[in-house]
């Protein structure tokens, strides 16, 4: 069966302003909204397209978290997912543990794709995505905003500094999705109730034979440094002063 | 000793200021001795351009005609071979980099902290999180680190009198023929570079058109600045992907950033907000932006562009 696995982060809500907690241990997670990673959600159409083009036969959602990551699971299925598999651990894991995670389920899936969001916008880390494809000694097109499946290779158009980059790779391969891939669709109720009957599978993370790993500690958390407060100046004319007498124009 | 591997980002026969201002983040770190690596089809002009960055005391060139187009899968298992007593590989946050440095991380099994702001010691580190709304210290436990420099928060090395040397280097690294280069359209300007430009001008949603966001260019063009976009403008096709500023977009220090119909989600403020001075034109006088702007016009962006060309006058230099 032709497979496409797809990775989902549960996350702070990218609307939600996050504030440091006052003791600097962490920022407040408590009480605010958690959703998809929007990179991920966007991974997950992406997969769904091509399944409805017929680039795939079954699109497979994997998580990895504490059991209410199940929430977004389901979320995921309502899209159209065909089944989900949440690994299940209390532990905040380092991409690197991320990607040996995925790896495990790509060996047990061999999916002709894994798709992942280009980067979580809690940490912000853009790593686990090149990790996978060389723990899998396989292709990466990362920060992709076109993709087509061939026979055995796809071609990717990717986002980068200079403009946008065409490759093409040989499958298996692992991609990262950027925002103008496409436009995640919208959930509607009937697809809701339908997903609560897909198949979910929780995965203990021991049962995987993955040790956790502590080499990178987060010791204090900060608010940014605030900028002074600015002028404001009536018209154009002001504003060619105000640059002249700062030294900038 | 503290070992210190950058690698070298370049195009067109040009070393990238950003691997300038990744050396400088090397050159933070205790003790350190930096070697650059360079992997080009023809790299000569590039390691003699990297060899005179104040503070760079070796470079290391790979010759190899399937460098012609930086592949991370082709050039992560060679820079991995070279880090072999580095206890800090460096990368830029540019796409180049971050492409990259993960893979290398991975097969080093190396962590890797992205995009670092500050240097403490050689082992602990500061990195915005969460769109720059937390600022995270880290401590890192391992014997080597792999890391993306975030440019915006260093000031490029110098280029110097001397010269470091230069070693031809051959790794033995099995290059993969999975992945292949088919092509790269980019939007060739003389404008000055966006991640390095003095002066950036940036246009947002309202400016409704890509017909109406050349407006921004003439001014740009006036005050030699690069041009910049925000996330709905590029989303909207009024602008190009690579001139997308923000989280998920490009990171920039200029000296003056002017913002023009940018409303200021914090995704955007997390890429400019390190500018030296920051100028808002907005019509709604509530727009975030405001809060971070030194210098704040409320207005219609169109008359105002107008205006300003007007003032500006003749172009500098």
């Amino acid at each position: 069966m032709k497979r496409i696995l797809v990775g989902i982060k549960r996350v702070v809500d990218y609307n939600v302003r996050v504030r440091v907690k006052p003791d600097g241990s962490g920022v407040i997670t408590e009480g605010v909204k958690l959703s998809i990673n929007p990179f991920d959600e966007i991974a997950v159409e992406e997969a769904l397209r091509q399944k409805e083009k017929g680039a795939c036969d079954e699109v497979v959602v994997a998580s990895i978290g504490p059991a209410d990551c199940q929430t977004q699971l389901r979320t995921a299925l309502a899209m159209g997912a065909d089944r989900a598999i949440l690994v299940e651990t209390a532990a905040a894991l380092p991409p690197l543990s991320v990607a040996r995670v995925f790896l495990r389920l790509a060996e047990k899936e061999t999916p002709l794709l894994v798709v992942l969001g280009k980067q979580a916008v809690d940490e912000d880390n853009s790593q686990t995505a090149q990790m996978l494809a060389a723990l899998w000694a396989r292709p990466q097109a990362t920060f992709i905003s076109k993709l087509e499946i061939g026979a055995d290779l796809a071609r990717v158009t990717r986002e980068v500094d200079a403009g946008l980059e065409m490759l093409e790779v040989d499958l298996p391969a692992v991609i990262s999705t950027d925002l103008r891939l496409n436009e995640p669709r919208y959930v509607k109720l009937p697809e809701i109730m339908k997903a609560k009957k897909k198949p979910l599978e929780v995965l203990p993370l021991d049962s995987l034979g993955i040790a956790g790993d502590l080499r990178v500690r987060a010791v204090n958390y900060a608010p940014p440094s605030q900028r002074p407060k600015g002028v404001r100046v009536a018209d154009a004319a002001e504003l060619v002063a105000a640059l002249r007498s700062r030294g900038v124009l | 000793m503290t070992q210190v591997l950058v690698v070298a980002e370049h195009g067109q026969g040009k070393l990238s200021q950003s691997t300038a201002r990744a050396v400088s983040c090397a050159l933070q770190l205790p003790d350190a001795a930096v070697s650059v690596a360079v992997f080009a089809a023809e790299g000569a002009a590039v390691a003699a351009q990297a060899a005179r960055l104040t503070g760079v005391q070796r470079v290391v060139l790979v010759e190899d005609a399937r460098h012609a187009h930086p592949l991370a899968a082709l050039i992560a298992p060679q820079l991995a071979e070279l880090a072999a007593g580095a206890s800090h590989v460096l990368g830029q946050s540019s796409t180049f980099g971050r492409d990259l440095m993960p893979r290398v991380a991975a097969l080093l099994d190396a962590p890797q902290l992205s995009d670092i702001a500050a240097v403490e010691s050689a082992k602990r580190f500061r990195r915005p999180i969460y769109a720059g709304n937390a600022i995270v210290t880290v401590e890192v436990d391992a014997p080597q680190l792999v890391a993306t420099v975030r440019v915006a928060s260093f000031q490029p090395a110098a280029v110097g009198e001397g010269a470091a040397p230069i070693e031809a280097a051959k790794p033995l690294a099995v290059l993969p023929t999975h992945t292949r280069f088919v092509s790269l359209s980019t939007s060739q300007s003389d404008r000055p570079e966006l991640q390095s430009a003095a002066r950036v001008v940036s246009g947002g949603r309202a400016f409704a058109s890509a017909e109406n966001f050349q407006k921004l260019y003439k001014l740009a063009d006036l005050l030699g600045a690069a041009v910049g976009a925000s996330r709905a403008a590029v989303d909207a096709g009024f602008a190009p992907n690579e001139l997308q500023l923000g989280q998920t977009g490009k990171i920039i220090a200029p000296e003056l950033y002017m913002a023009f119909g940018i409303s200021g989600a914090i995704q955007h403020l997390t890429g400019i907000k390190d500018a030296r001075t920051i100028v808002a034109v907005n019509k709604d006088s509530e727009a975030p932006i405001f809060e971070v702007a030194d210098i704040g016009l409320v207005g219609d962006v169109f008359a105002v562009l107008a205006e300003l060309e007007r003032l500006v006058g003749t172009p500098p230099g």
